[in-house]
Protein backbone atom coordinates (compact mmCIF):
# COMPACT_ATOMS: atom_id res chain seq x y z
CA UNK A 1 0.00 0.00 0.00
CA UNK A 2 2.67 2.39 1.07
CA UNK A 3 4.66 1.49 -1.96
CA UNK A 4 1.62 2.24 -4.13
CA UNK A 5 1.34 5.72 -2.74
CA UNK A 6 5.02 6.15 -3.29
CA UNK A 7 4.68 5.20 -6.95
CA UNK A 8 1.76 7.56 -7.35
CA UNK A 9 3.78 10.34 -5.82
CA UNK A 10 6.54 9.64 -8.31
CA UNK A 11 4.11 10.14 -11.19
CA UNK A 12 4.77 13.41 -12.91
CA UNK A 13 1.24 14.72 -12.24
CA UNK A 14 2.08 18.24 -13.29
CA UNK A 15 3.31 17.11 -16.63
CA UNK A 16 0.49 14.64 -17.26
CA UNK A 17 -2.18 17.23 -16.48
CA UNK A 18 -0.33 19.71 -18.67
CA UNK A 19 -0.39 17.12 -21.46
CA UNK A 20 -4.13 16.51 -20.98
CA UNK A 21 -4.87 20.24 -21.11
CA UNK A 22 -2.60 21.00 -24.03
CA UNK A 23 -3.16 17.92 -26.16
CA UNK A 24 -6.27 15.98 -25.18
CA UNK A 25 -8.55 18.93 -24.44
CA UNK A 26 -7.11 21.17 -27.14
CA UNK A 27 -7.27 18.32 -29.66
CA UNK A 28 -10.90 17.61 -28.79
CA UNK A 29 -11.76 21.28 -29.22
CA UNK A 30 -10.14 21.92 -32.56
CA UNK A 31 -11.05 18.40 -33.70
CA UNK A 32 -14.71 19.14 -32.98
CA UNK A 33 -14.59 22.29 -35.10
CA UNK A 34 -12.96 20.40 -37.96
CA UNK A 35 -15.46 17.55 -37.61
CA UNK A 36 -18.44 19.91 -37.85
CA UNK A 37 -17.02 21.41 -41.04
CA UNK A 38 -15.79 18.16 -42.57
CA UNK A 39 -19.18 16.45 -42.22
CA UNK A 40 -20.67 19.12 -44.47
CA UNK A 41 -17.87 18.87 -47.02
CA UNK A 42 -18.17 15.09 -47.14
CA UNK A 43 -21.99 15.08 -47.39
CA UNK A 44 -21.89 17.64 -50.20
CA UNK A 45 -19.28 15.60 -52.02
CA UNK A 46 -21.20 12.37 -51.50
CA UNK A 47 -24.44 13.74 -52.87
CA UNK A 48 -23.50 16.56 -55.23
CA UNK A 49 -20.12 15.15 -56.31
CA UNK A 50 -18.05 18.27 -55.93
CA UNK A 51 -15.56 19.69 -53.45
CA UNK A 52 -17.21 22.69 -51.84
CA UNK A 53 -14.37 25.11 -51.26
CA UNK A 54 -16.68 27.80 -49.95
CA UNK A 55 -17.44 25.70 -46.88
CA UNK A 56 -14.98 27.50 -44.62
CA UNK A 57 -16.70 30.76 -45.45
CA UNK A 58 -20.04 29.13 -44.79
CA UNK A 59 -18.72 28.63 -41.24
CA UNK A 60 -17.57 32.26 -41.04
CA UNK A 61 -20.93 33.44 -42.36
CA UNK A 62 -22.73 31.29 -39.79
CA UNK A 63 -20.67 32.82 -36.99
CA UNK A 64 -21.47 36.32 -38.27
CA UNK A 65 -25.17 35.48 -38.40
CA UNK A 66 -24.85 34.44 -34.77
CA UNK A 67 -23.06 37.74 -34.05
CA UNK A 68 -25.98 39.65 -35.60
CA UNK A 69 -28.48 37.75 -33.46
CA UNK A 70 -26.39 38.42 -30.35
CA UNK A 71 -26.38 42.12 -31.19
CA UNK A 72 -30.18 41.99 -31.50
CA UNK A 73 -30.79 39.97 -28.33
CA UNK A 74 -27.69 40.48 -26.18
CA UNK A 75 -29.20 39.02 -23.03
CA UNK A 76 -30.71 35.90 -24.55
CA UNK A 77 -28.46 33.55 -22.64
CA UNK A 78 -28.53 35.23 -19.23
CA UNK A 79 -31.46 33.29 -17.84
CA UNK A 80 -29.78 29.98 -18.65
CA UNK A 81 -26.31 30.99 -17.58
CA UNK A 82 -25.06 30.20 -21.07
CA UNK A 83 -23.41 32.45 -23.65
CA UNK A 84 -26.04 34.30 -25.70
CA UNK A 85 -24.26 33.21 -28.87
CA UNK A 86 -24.85 29.57 -27.95
CA UNK A 87 -28.50 30.10 -27.07
CA UNK A 88 -29.06 31.98 -30.34
CA UNK A 89 -26.98 29.54 -32.37
CA UNK A 90 -30.03 27.53 -33.56
CA UNK A 91 -31.30 30.71 -35.26
CA UNK A 92 -27.94 31.22 -36.95
CA UNK A 93 -28.03 27.56 -38.03
CA UNK A 94 -31.46 28.01 -39.61
CA UNK A 95 -30.42 31.20 -41.40
CA UNK A 96 -27.17 29.61 -42.62
CA UNK A 97 -29.08 26.56 -43.84
CA UNK A 98 -31.40 28.81 -45.86
CA UNK A 99 -28.40 30.81 -47.05
CA UNK A 100 -26.74 27.58 -48.21
CA UNK A 101 -29.87 26.57 -50.13
CA UNK A 102 -29.88 30.05 -51.69
CA UNK A 103 -26.22 29.75 -52.72
CA UNK A 104 -27.00 26.37 -54.28
CA UNK A 105 -30.04 27.70 -56.15
CA UNK A 106 -28.14 30.75 -57.37
CA UNK A 107 -24.82 29.25 -58.34
CA UNK A 108 -24.57 25.45 -58.30
CA UNK A 109 -28.06 24.30 -59.38
CA UNK A 110 -27.92 26.07 -62.78
CA UNK A 111 -24.56 24.40 -63.46
CA UNK A 112 -25.96 20.98 -62.50
CA UNK A 113 -28.94 21.60 -64.76
CA UNK A 114 -26.51 22.38 -67.58
CA UNK A 115 -24.84 19.02 -66.85
CA UNK A 116 -21.35 20.52 -66.60
CA UNK A 117 -18.42 18.42 -65.40
CA UNK A 118 -17.90 18.40 -61.61
CA UNK A 119 -14.66 20.39 -61.89
CA UNK A 120 -16.65 23.32 -63.27
CA UNK A 121 -18.78 23.34 -60.12
CA UNK A 122 -15.60 23.16 -58.01
CA UNK A 123 -14.41 26.28 -59.83
CA UNK A 124 -17.77 27.91 -59.14
CA UNK A 125 -17.37 27.07 -55.46
CA UNK A 126 -14.01 28.85 -55.45
CA UNK A 127 -15.80 31.82 -56.99
CA UNK A 128 -18.46 31.66 -54.29
CA UNK A 129 -15.69 31.45 -51.69
CA UNK A 130 -14.07 34.66 -52.98
CA UNK A 131 -17.44 36.35 -53.21
CA UNK A 132 -18.37 35.40 -49.65
CA UNK A 133 -15.01 36.55 -48.32
CA UNK A 134 -15.59 39.87 -50.05
CA UNK A 135 -19.13 40.21 -48.74
CA UNK A 136 -18.11 39.37 -45.18
CA UNK A 137 -15.35 42.00 -45.30
CA UNK A 138 -17.74 44.48 -46.88
CA UNK A 139 -20.15 44.22 -43.96
CA UNK A 140 -17.83 43.32 -41.09
CA UNK A 141 -14.59 44.98 -42.08
CA UNK A 142 -11.35 43.27 -41.24
CA UNK A 143 -11.42 43.66 -37.48
CA UNK A 144 -11.70 41.04 -34.78
CA UNK A 145 -14.93 40.45 -32.91
CA UNK A 146 -15.30 38.92 -29.50
CA UNK A 147 -18.42 37.06 -28.46
CA UNK A 148 -19.49 37.69 -24.90
CA UNK A 149 -18.85 34.34 -23.27
CA UNK A 150 -21.65 34.90 -20.76
CA UNK A 151 -21.09 33.49 -17.31
CA UNK A 152 -17.45 32.78 -18.12
CA UNK A 153 -17.81 29.56 -16.18
CA UNK A 154 -14.66 27.46 -16.11
CA UNK A 155 -14.84 23.83 -15.22
CA UNK A 156 -11.92 22.49 -13.24
CA UNK A 157 -11.31 18.85 -12.51
CA UNK A 158 -8.66 18.71 -9.81
CA UNK A 159 -6.10 15.95 -10.24
CA UNK A 160 -3.76 15.77 -7.25
CA UNK A 161 -3.28 19.45 -6.89
CA UNK A 162 -3.46 20.32 -10.59
CA UNK A 163 -6.57 21.16 -12.57
CA UNK A 164 -7.80 19.89 -15.87
CA UNK A 165 -9.37 23.04 -17.24
CA UNK A 166 -12.26 23.44 -19.61
CA UNK A 167 -14.02 26.72 -20.31
CA UNK A 168 -17.77 26.74 -20.77
CA UNK A 169 -17.63 27.47 -24.55
CA UNK A 170 -15.19 24.60 -24.95
CA UNK A 171 -17.43 22.22 -23.05
CA UNK A 172 -20.41 23.37 -25.13
CA UNK A 173 -18.45 22.77 -28.32
CA UNK A 174 -17.43 19.24 -27.37
CA UNK A 175 -20.89 18.27 -26.10
CA UNK A 176 -22.61 19.81 -29.12
CA UNK A 177 -20.33 17.95 -31.53
CA UNK A 178 -20.93 14.64 -29.78
CA UNK A 179 -24.70 15.20 -29.84
CA UNK A 180 -24.56 16.28 -33.49
CA UNK A 181 -22.69 13.07 -34.36
CA UNK A 182 -25.33 10.95 -32.62
CA UNK A 183 -28.19 12.90 -34.19
CA UNK A 184 -26.62 12.61 -37.64
CA UNK A 185 -26.17 8.87 -37.17
CA UNK A 186 -29.81 8.41 -36.18
CA UNK A 187 -30.94 10.63 -39.05
CA UNK A 188 -28.94 8.71 -41.66
CA UNK A 189 -29.90 5.24 -40.42
CA UNK A 190 -33.45 5.66 -39.11
CA UNK A 191 -35.25 8.28 -41.17
CA UNK A 192 -36.67 8.11 -44.67
CA UNK A 193 -34.82 11.24 -45.81
CA UNK A 194 -31.56 10.16 -44.18
CA UNK A 195 -31.67 6.82 -45.96
CA UNK A 196 -32.57 8.57 -49.21
CA UNK A 197 -29.45 10.72 -48.79
CA UNK A 198 -27.33 7.59 -48.40
CA UNK A 199 -29.07 6.09 -51.43
CA UNK A 200 -28.27 9.11 -53.59
CA UNK A 201 -24.68 9.03 -52.35
CA UNK A 202 -24.48 5.30 -53.17
CA UNK A 203 -26.10 5.32 -56.60
CA UNK A 204 -27.78 8.50 -57.85
CA UNK A 205 -29.16 6.91 -61.02
CA UNK A 206 -30.83 4.11 -59.13
CA UNK A 207 -32.15 6.59 -56.56
CA UNK A 208 -33.82 8.50 -59.37
CA UNK A 209 -35.20 5.30 -60.87
CA UNK A 210 -36.66 4.46 -57.44
CA UNK A 211 -38.61 7.71 -57.46
CA UNK A 212 -36.43 9.45 -54.85
CA UNK A 213 -36.67 13.20 -55.33
CA UNK A 214 -33.09 14.31 -55.88
CA UNK A 215 -34.13 17.94 -55.28
CA UNK A 216 -35.31 17.29 -51.75
CA UNK A 217 -32.21 15.21 -50.99
CA UNK A 218 -30.02 18.07 -52.22
CA UNK A 219 -31.96 20.51 -50.07
CA UNK A 220 -31.56 18.42 -46.91
CA UNK A 221 -27.86 18.09 -47.66
CA UNK A 222 -27.46 21.87 -47.70
CA UNK A 223 -29.59 22.24 -44.59
CA UNK A 224 -27.40 19.82 -42.62
CA UNK A 225 -24.11 21.08 -44.04
CA UNK A 226 -25.08 24.73 -43.55
CA UNK A 227 -26.43 24.23 -40.04
CA UNK A 228 -23.37 22.30 -38.85
CA UNK A 229 -21.07 24.84 -40.49
CA UNK A 230 -22.82 27.65 -38.62
CA UNK A 231 -22.51 25.72 -35.36
CA UNK A 232 -18.83 25.00 -35.95
CA UNK A 233 -18.07 28.61 -36.85
CA UNK A 234 -20.03 30.05 -33.94
CA UNK A 235 -18.56 27.69 -31.36
CA UNK A 236 -15.03 28.28 -32.65
CA UNK A 237 -15.57 32.04 -32.53
CA UNK A 238 -16.97 31.72 -29.01
CA UNK A 239 -13.87 29.83 -27.89
CA UNK A 240 -11.36 32.19 -29.51
CA UNK A 241 -12.40 35.20 -31.58
CA UNK A 242 -14.37 35.89 -34.72
CA UNK A 243 -12.35 37.18 -37.63
CA UNK A 244 -13.50 37.61 -41.21
CA UNK A 245 -10.63 35.38 -42.32
CA UNK A 246 -11.64 32.54 -39.99
CA UNK A 247 -12.01 30.28 -43.01
CA UNK A 248 -8.42 30.77 -44.12
CA UNK A 249 -6.98 28.63 -41.35
CA UNK A 250 -9.79 26.15 -41.33
CA UNK A 251 -10.56 25.12 -44.89
CA UNK A 252 -7.39 23.04 -45.36
CA UNK A 253 -7.75 21.04 -42.12
CA UNK A 254 -11.41 20.45 -42.96
CA UNK A 255 -10.61 19.05 -46.37
CA UNK A 256 -7.81 17.00 -44.85
CA UNK A 257 -10.30 15.64 -42.30
CA UNK A 258 -12.89 14.79 -44.97
CA UNK A 259 -10.28 13.05 -47.13
CA UNK A 260 -8.62 11.19 -44.25
CA UNK A 261 -12.03 9.96 -43.17
CA UNK A 262 -12.93 8.79 -46.66
CA UNK A 263 -14.77 11.26 -48.85
CA UNK A 264 -18.53 10.74 -48.72
CA UNK A 265 -18.38 9.01 -45.31
CA UNK A 266 -19.98 11.16 -42.59
CA UNK A 267 -18.55 9.08 -39.71
CA UNK A 268 -15.19 9.19 -41.42
CA UNK A 269 -15.38 12.97 -41.51
CA UNK A 270 -16.06 13.07 -37.77
CA UNK A 271 -13.16 10.71 -37.07
CA UNK A 272 -10.98 12.56 -39.58
CA UNK A 273 -11.73 15.88 -37.86
CA UNK A 274 -10.58 14.45 -34.54
CA UNK A 275 -7.53 12.86 -36.14
CA UNK A 276 -6.42 16.10 -37.76
CA UNK A 277 -7.15 18.04 -34.56
CA UNK A 278 -5.12 15.67 -32.38
CA UNK A 279 -2.30 15.49 -34.89
CA UNK A 280 -2.09 19.28 -34.88
CA UNK A 281 -1.97 19.55 -31.11
CA UNK A 282 0.53 16.68 -30.82
CA UNK A 283 2.70 18.24 -33.49
CA UNK A 284 2.96 21.60 -31.77
CA UNK A 285 3.14 20.17 -28.24
CA UNK A 286 6.32 20.93 -26.36
CA UNK A 287 7.54 17.44 -25.55
CA UNK A 288 10.39 18.65 -23.38
CA UNK A 289 7.78 19.21 -20.66
CA UNK A 290 7.21 15.47 -20.50
CA UNK A 291 10.94 14.75 -20.52
CA UNK A 292 11.76 17.08 -17.64
CA UNK A 293 10.81 14.58 -14.89
CA UNK A 294 13.45 12.26 -16.34
CA UNK A 295 16.20 14.78 -15.69
CA UNK A 296 17.38 13.26 -12.38
CA UNK A 297 17.88 9.90 -14.09
CA UNK A 298 19.79 11.18 -17.07
CA UNK A 299 23.56 11.65 -17.16
CA UNK A 300 24.61 15.28 -16.96
CA UNK A 301 25.93 15.43 -20.46
CA UNK A 302 22.39 15.04 -21.88
CA UNK A 303 20.65 18.38 -21.83
CA UNK A 304 16.91 18.55 -22.30
CA UNK A 305 16.20 21.47 -24.58
CA UNK A 306 13.55 23.95 -23.54
CA UNK A 307 11.45 23.28 -26.54
CA UNK A 308 11.00 20.03 -28.48
CA UNK A 309 8.07 20.19 -30.86
CA UNK A 310 7.62 18.60 -34.25
CA UNK A 311 6.36 21.85 -35.68
CA UNK A 312 6.58 25.38 -34.31
CA UNK A 313 3.12 26.68 -33.39
CA UNK A 314 3.12 29.33 -36.08
CA UNK A 315 3.54 26.62 -38.74
CA UNK A 316 0.64 24.51 -37.48
CA UNK A 317 -1.06 24.75 -40.87
CA UNK A 318 1.56 22.46 -42.43
CA UNK A 319 0.20 19.57 -40.33
CA UNK A 320 -3.11 19.11 -42.18
CA UNK A 321 -1.25 19.83 -45.39
CA UNK A 322 1.13 16.97 -44.65
CA UNK A 323 -1.74 14.67 -43.65
CA UNK A 324 -3.52 15.56 -46.88
CA UNK A 325 -0.52 14.72 -49.03
CA UNK A 326 0.27 11.54 -47.10
CA UNK A 327 -3.30 10.27 -47.44
CA UNK A 328 -3.48 11.13 -51.13
CA UNK A 329 -0.24 9.26 -51.77
CA UNK A 330 -0.70 6.18 -49.57
CA UNK A 331 -4.42 5.76 -48.99
CA UNK A 332 -6.46 7.92 -51.35
CA UNK A 333 -9.77 6.36 -50.23
CA UNK A 334 -9.19 7.38 -46.61
CA UNK A 335 -9.61 5.25 -43.52
CA UNK A 336 -13.33 4.66 -44.07
CA UNK A 337 -12.97 3.73 -47.75
CA UNK A 338 -14.56 6.73 -49.39
CA UNK A 339 -14.32 7.94 -52.93
CA UNK A 340 -11.19 9.26 -54.54
CA UNK A 341 -11.60 12.99 -54.77
CA UNK A 342 -11.35 14.07 -58.38
CA UNK B 1 -56.73 -3.14 -73.69
CA UNK B 2 -53.01 -2.84 -73.92
CA UNK B 3 -51.22 -1.93 -70.70
CA UNK B 4 -48.29 -0.50 -72.60
CA UNK B 5 -48.21 0.84 -76.13
CA UNK B 6 -45.06 2.30 -77.64
CA UNK B 7 -45.69 3.57 -81.14
CA UNK B 8 -43.00 4.35 -83.69
CA UNK B 9 -40.41 5.39 -81.08
CA UNK B 10 -37.38 7.31 -82.31
CA UNK B 11 -34.60 8.52 -80.05
CA UNK B 12 -30.92 8.37 -79.24
CA UNK B 13 -27.98 10.09 -77.61
CA UNK B 14 -26.76 13.42 -78.91
CA UNK B 15 -27.39 13.66 -82.63
CA UNK B 16 -27.33 9.96 -83.44
CA UNK B 17 -30.56 8.01 -83.42
CA UNK B 18 -30.44 4.52 -81.98
CA UNK B 19 -34.17 3.89 -82.15
CA UNK B 20 -35.68 4.26 -85.60
CA UNK B 21 -39.28 3.28 -85.09
CA UNK B 22 -39.95 0.79 -82.31
CA UNK B 23 -43.41 -0.62 -81.65
CA UNK B 24 -44.06 -2.48 -78.42
CA UNK B 25 -47.46 -3.41 -77.06
CA UNK B 26 -48.24 -5.72 -74.18
CA UNK B 27 -51.36 -6.39 -72.14
CA UNK B 28 -51.63 -6.37 -68.38
CA UNK B 29 -50.31 -9.56 -66.76
CA UNK B 30 -48.25 -10.49 -69.83
CA UNK B 31 -44.55 -11.17 -70.15
CA UNK B 32 -42.97 -9.29 -73.04
CA UNK B 33 -39.46 -10.13 -74.13
CA UNK B 34 -37.20 -7.98 -76.30
CA UNK B 35 -34.34 -9.78 -78.04
CA UNK B 36 -31.94 -8.91 -80.82
CA UNK B 37 -28.26 -8.55 -81.61
CA UNK B 38 -25.92 -6.16 -79.80
CA UNK B 39 -26.63 -2.56 -80.73
CA UNK B 40 -30.18 -3.34 -81.82
CA UNK B 41 -31.54 -0.80 -79.33
CA UNK B 42 -33.00 -3.24 -76.79
CA UNK B 43 -31.80 -1.54 -73.61
CA UNK B 44 -32.24 1.85 -75.24
CA UNK B 45 -35.92 1.02 -75.77
CA UNK B 46 -36.37 0.40 -72.04
CA UNK B 47 -34.53 3.61 -71.22
CA UNK B 48 -36.66 5.60 -73.65
CA UNK B 49 -39.76 4.09 -72.09
CA UNK B 50 -38.59 4.92 -68.58
CA UNK B 51 -37.77 8.55 -69.31
CA UNK B 52 -33.99 8.06 -69.14
CA UNK B 53 -33.53 8.89 -72.81
CA UNK B 54 -35.39 11.49 -74.80
CA UNK B 55 -37.95 10.21 -77.27
CA UNK B 56 -37.74 12.50 -80.31
CA UNK B 57 -40.65 11.01 -82.21
CA UNK B 58 -43.45 8.59 -81.44
CA UNK B 59 -45.61 8.09 -78.37
CA UNK B 60 -45.73 5.98 -75.24
CA UNK B 61 -49.05 5.18 -73.60
CA UNK B 62 -49.25 3.41 -70.26
CA UNK B 63 -52.56 2.33 -68.80
CA UNK B 64 -54.34 4.46 -71.39
CA UNK B 65 -52.42 7.61 -70.44
CA UNK B 66 -49.78 9.27 -72.63
CA UNK B 67 -46.49 9.25 -70.73
CA UNK B 68 -44.02 10.08 -73.49
CA UNK B 69 -40.86 11.61 -71.98
CA UNK B 70 -42.29 11.66 -68.48
CA UNK B 71 -39.53 11.74 -65.82
CA UNK B 72 -38.80 8.46 -63.98
CA UNK B 73 -40.22 9.80 -60.70
CA UNK B 74 -43.58 10.32 -62.42
CA UNK B 75 -43.50 6.95 -64.14
CA UNK B 76 -42.85 5.18 -60.83
CA UNK B 77 -46.03 6.78 -59.50
CA UNK B 78 -47.91 5.66 -62.62
CA UNK B 79 -46.96 2.05 -61.86
CA UNK B 80 -43.80 1.41 -63.84
CA UNK B 81 -40.67 0.02 -62.21
CA UNK B 82 -37.26 -0.39 -63.77
CA UNK B 83 -34.35 -2.69 -62.92
CA UNK B 84 -31.19 -1.50 -64.70
CA UNK B 85 -28.75 -4.09 -65.93
CA UNK B 86 -25.78 -2.86 -63.92
CA UNK B 87 -25.37 -0.89 -60.70
CA UNK B 88 -28.88 -1.87 -59.73
CA UNK B 89 -28.48 -1.95 -55.94
CA UNK B 90 -27.36 0.57 -53.30
CA UNK B 91 -24.13 -1.21 -52.41
CA UNK B 92 -23.41 0.16 -48.93
CA UNK B 93 -27.02 -0.10 -47.79
CA UNK B 94 -28.44 -3.27 -46.31
CA UNK B 95 -30.76 -5.55 -48.27
CA UNK B 96 -33.69 -4.33 -46.20
CA UNK B 97 -32.75 -0.68 -46.75
CA UNK B 98 -32.55 -1.32 -50.49
CA UNK B 99 -36.12 -2.57 -50.38
CA UNK B 100 -37.18 0.42 -48.29
CA UNK B 101 -35.68 2.74 -50.91
CA UNK B 102 -37.79 0.97 -53.52
CA UNK B 103 -40.80 2.00 -51.47
CA UNK B 104 -39.59 5.60 -51.13
CA UNK B 105 -42.69 7.07 -52.78
CA UNK B 106 -45.02 5.18 -50.44
CA UNK B 107 -46.30 6.82 -47.29
CA UNK B 108 -48.13 3.76 -46.00
CA UNK B 109 -46.88 0.86 -43.89
CA UNK B 110 -45.17 -1.31 -46.50
CA UNK B 111 -43.78 -4.04 -44.27
CA UNK B 112 -46.12 -6.60 -45.82
CA UNK B 113 -44.45 -5.90 -49.18
CA UNK B 114 -41.00 -6.53 -47.74
CA UNK B 115 -42.31 -9.88 -46.48
CA UNK B 116 -43.76 -10.54 -49.92
CA UNK B 117 -40.35 -9.91 -51.53
CA UNK B 118 -38.71 -12.24 -48.99
CA UNK B 119 -41.39 -14.74 -50.01
CA UNK B 120 -40.28 -14.50 -53.65
CA UNK B 121 -36.58 -14.53 -52.71
CA UNK B 122 -36.08 -16.47 -49.45
CA UNK B 123 -32.25 -16.09 -49.43
CA UNK B 124 -32.68 -12.33 -48.99
CA UNK B 125 -34.41 -12.72 -45.65
CA UNK B 126 -31.33 -14.19 -43.99
CA UNK B 127 -29.14 -11.52 -45.53
CA UNK B 128 -31.46 -8.60 -44.86
CA UNK B 129 -28.91 -6.80 -42.67
CA UNK B 130 -25.96 -7.30 -45.04
CA UNK B 131 -24.83 -4.55 -47.39
CA UNK B 132 -26.18 -5.37 -50.84
CA UNK B 133 -22.74 -4.79 -52.37
CA UNK B 134 -21.38 -7.82 -50.53
CA UNK B 135 -23.88 -10.29 -52.02
CA UNK B 136 -23.27 -12.64 -54.94
CA UNK B 137 -24.37 -11.57 -58.41
CA UNK B 138 -27.52 -13.67 -58.31
CA UNK B 139 -28.55 -12.40 -54.90
CA UNK B 140 -27.83 -8.83 -55.93
CA UNK B 141 -30.19 -9.36 -58.85
CA UNK B 142 -32.82 -10.57 -56.39
CA UNK B 143 -32.36 -7.40 -54.33
CA UNK B 144 -32.65 -5.31 -57.50
CA UNK B 145 -35.89 -6.99 -58.58
CA UNK B 146 -37.20 -6.91 -55.02
CA UNK B 147 -36.52 -3.19 -54.80
CA UNK B 148 -38.46 -2.62 -58.00
CA UNK B 149 -41.42 -4.63 -56.68
CA UNK B 150 -41.80 -2.42 -53.61
CA UNK B 151 -44.02 0.06 -55.44
CA UNK B 152 -46.40 -2.76 -56.45
CA UNK B 153 -45.86 -1.88 -60.11
CA UNK B 154 -48.27 -2.74 -62.89
CA UNK B 155 -45.34 -3.29 -65.21
CA UNK B 156 -41.82 -4.31 -64.28
CA UNK B 157 -39.02 -3.44 -66.73
CA UNK B 158 -35.98 -5.72 -66.52
CA UNK B 159 -32.79 -5.00 -68.44
CA UNK B 160 -30.99 -8.32 -68.94
CA UNK B 161 -31.86 -9.76 -65.54
CA UNK B 162 -29.71 -12.86 -66.08
CA UNK B 163 -26.60 -11.17 -67.53
CA UNK B 164 -23.45 -12.64 -66.04
CA UNK B 165 -25.29 -15.17 -63.88
CA UNK B 166 -24.45 -18.86 -63.63
CA UNK B 167 -26.97 -21.22 -65.31
CA UNK B 168 -28.30 -22.24 -61.89
CA UNK B 169 -29.13 -18.64 -60.94
CA UNK B 170 -30.39 -17.93 -64.45
CA UNK B 171 -33.02 -20.66 -64.13
CA UNK B 172 -33.93 -19.44 -60.68
CA UNK B 173 -34.36 -15.82 -61.78
CA UNK B 174 -36.54 -16.91 -64.73
CA UNK B 175 -38.67 -19.03 -62.39
CA UNK B 176 -39.10 -16.07 -60.05
CA UNK B 177 -40.03 -13.79 -62.97
CA UNK B 178 -42.80 -16.21 -63.97
CA UNK B 179 -43.97 -16.33 -60.36
CA UNK B 180 -43.99 -12.52 -60.09
CA UNK B 181 -45.92 -12.34 -63.36
CA UNK B 182 -48.48 -14.85 -62.04
CA UNK B 183 -48.99 -12.59 -59.02
CA UNK B 184 -50.38 -9.99 -61.44
CA UNK B 185 -47.37 -7.92 -62.49
CA UNK B 186 -46.73 -7.31 -66.19
CA UNK B 187 -43.11 -7.87 -67.27
CA UNK B 188 -41.13 -6.33 -70.10
CA UNK B 189 -37.59 -7.59 -70.25
CA UNK B 190 -34.57 -7.40 -72.49
CA UNK B 191 -32.66 -10.68 -72.68
CA UNK B 192 -29.51 -12.04 -74.24
CA UNK B 193 -30.53 -15.61 -73.50
CA UNK B 194 -33.12 -15.31 -76.24
CA UNK B 195 -34.35 -18.91 -76.42
CA UNK B 196 -35.01 -19.33 -72.72
CA UNK B 197 -36.61 -15.90 -72.50
CA UNK B 198 -38.86 -16.29 -75.54
CA UNK B 199 -39.99 -19.65 -74.16
CA UNK B 200 -41.70 -17.83 -71.29
CA UNK B 201 -42.86 -14.79 -73.29
CA UNK B 202 -46.45 -14.00 -74.13
CA UNK B 203 -45.18 -11.36 -76.52
CA UNK B 204 -41.79 -11.32 -78.20
CA UNK B 205 -40.08 -8.50 -80.06
CA UNK B 206 -37.02 -9.08 -82.20
CA UNK B 207 -35.21 -5.80 -82.80
CA UNK B 208 -32.41 -4.98 -85.21
CA UNK B 209 -31.03 -1.60 -86.21
CA UNK B 210 -33.43 0.17 -83.88
CA UNK B 211 -36.52 -1.29 -85.59
CA UNK B 212 -38.87 -4.19 -85.00
CA UNK B 213 -37.91 -7.07 -87.26
CA UNK B 214 -40.31 -9.65 -85.91
CA UNK B 215 -43.18 -9.41 -83.50
CA UNK B 216 -45.35 -12.23 -82.25
CA UNK B 217 -45.98 -14.57 -79.38
CA UNK B 218 -42.91 -16.19 -77.89
CA UNK B 219 -43.89 -19.54 -79.34
CA UNK B 220 -44.40 -18.07 -82.83
CA UNK B 221 -41.00 -16.44 -82.82
CA UNK B 222 -39.27 -19.59 -81.59
CA UNK B 223 -41.00 -21.56 -84.36
CA UNK B 224 -40.11 -19.08 -87.10
CA UNK B 225 -37.16 -20.50 -89.03
CA UNK B 226 -35.97 -17.06 -90.12
CA UNK B 227 -35.89 -15.76 -86.56
CA UNK B 228 -34.00 -18.87 -85.56
CA UNK B 229 -31.51 -18.54 -88.40
CA UNK B 230 -30.83 -14.81 -88.04
CA UNK B 231 -31.24 -14.15 -84.34
CA UNK B 232 -31.15 -17.28 -82.27
CA UNK B 233 -27.81 -18.63 -83.46
CA UNK B 234 -28.97 -21.15 -86.07
CA UNK B 235 -31.34 -24.11 -85.68
CA UNK B 236 -31.65 -26.45 -82.77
Amino acid sequence: MEQGVGLLAALPVNEVVFFINKVVIAGLIIGSVYALGAVGVTLIYGILRFAHFAHGDMMTAGAFFALIFVALFPTAGDALGLPSAFVLMPLAMVVTALFAIGIDKGFYAPLRAAKVRPVVIVMASIGVMLMMQGLIRLFAGTGTYQFDAGSKAIYRLPVMGRDIILTQPQALLIVFTALAAIALHLFLTRTRMGKAMRAVSDNPDLARVSGISIDSVVRSTWVIAGALAAAGGTLLALDVTLKPDLSFNIILPIFAAAIVGGVGQPYGAMAGGMLVGFTETLAVFNWSVLLRPLRPYLPDIIEIPNRIAFVPTEYKIVVPFFILIAVLIWKPTGIFKGRVLK
Amino acid sequence: MALLEMNDIHGGYGGTNILNGIDIAIDADQIGVIVGPNGAGKSTTLKALFGLLRVSQGSVAFGGKTVTNMAPEGLVREGLSFVPQEFNVFPTMSVQENLEMGAYIRRDDFRYLIDQVYGFFPPLKEKRKQPAGELSGGQRQMVAIGRALMTEPKLLLLDEPTAGLSPRYMGEIFDRIIEINKSGVGILMVEQNARQALALAHRGFVLAGGRNRFTGTGAELLADPEVARSFLGGGE
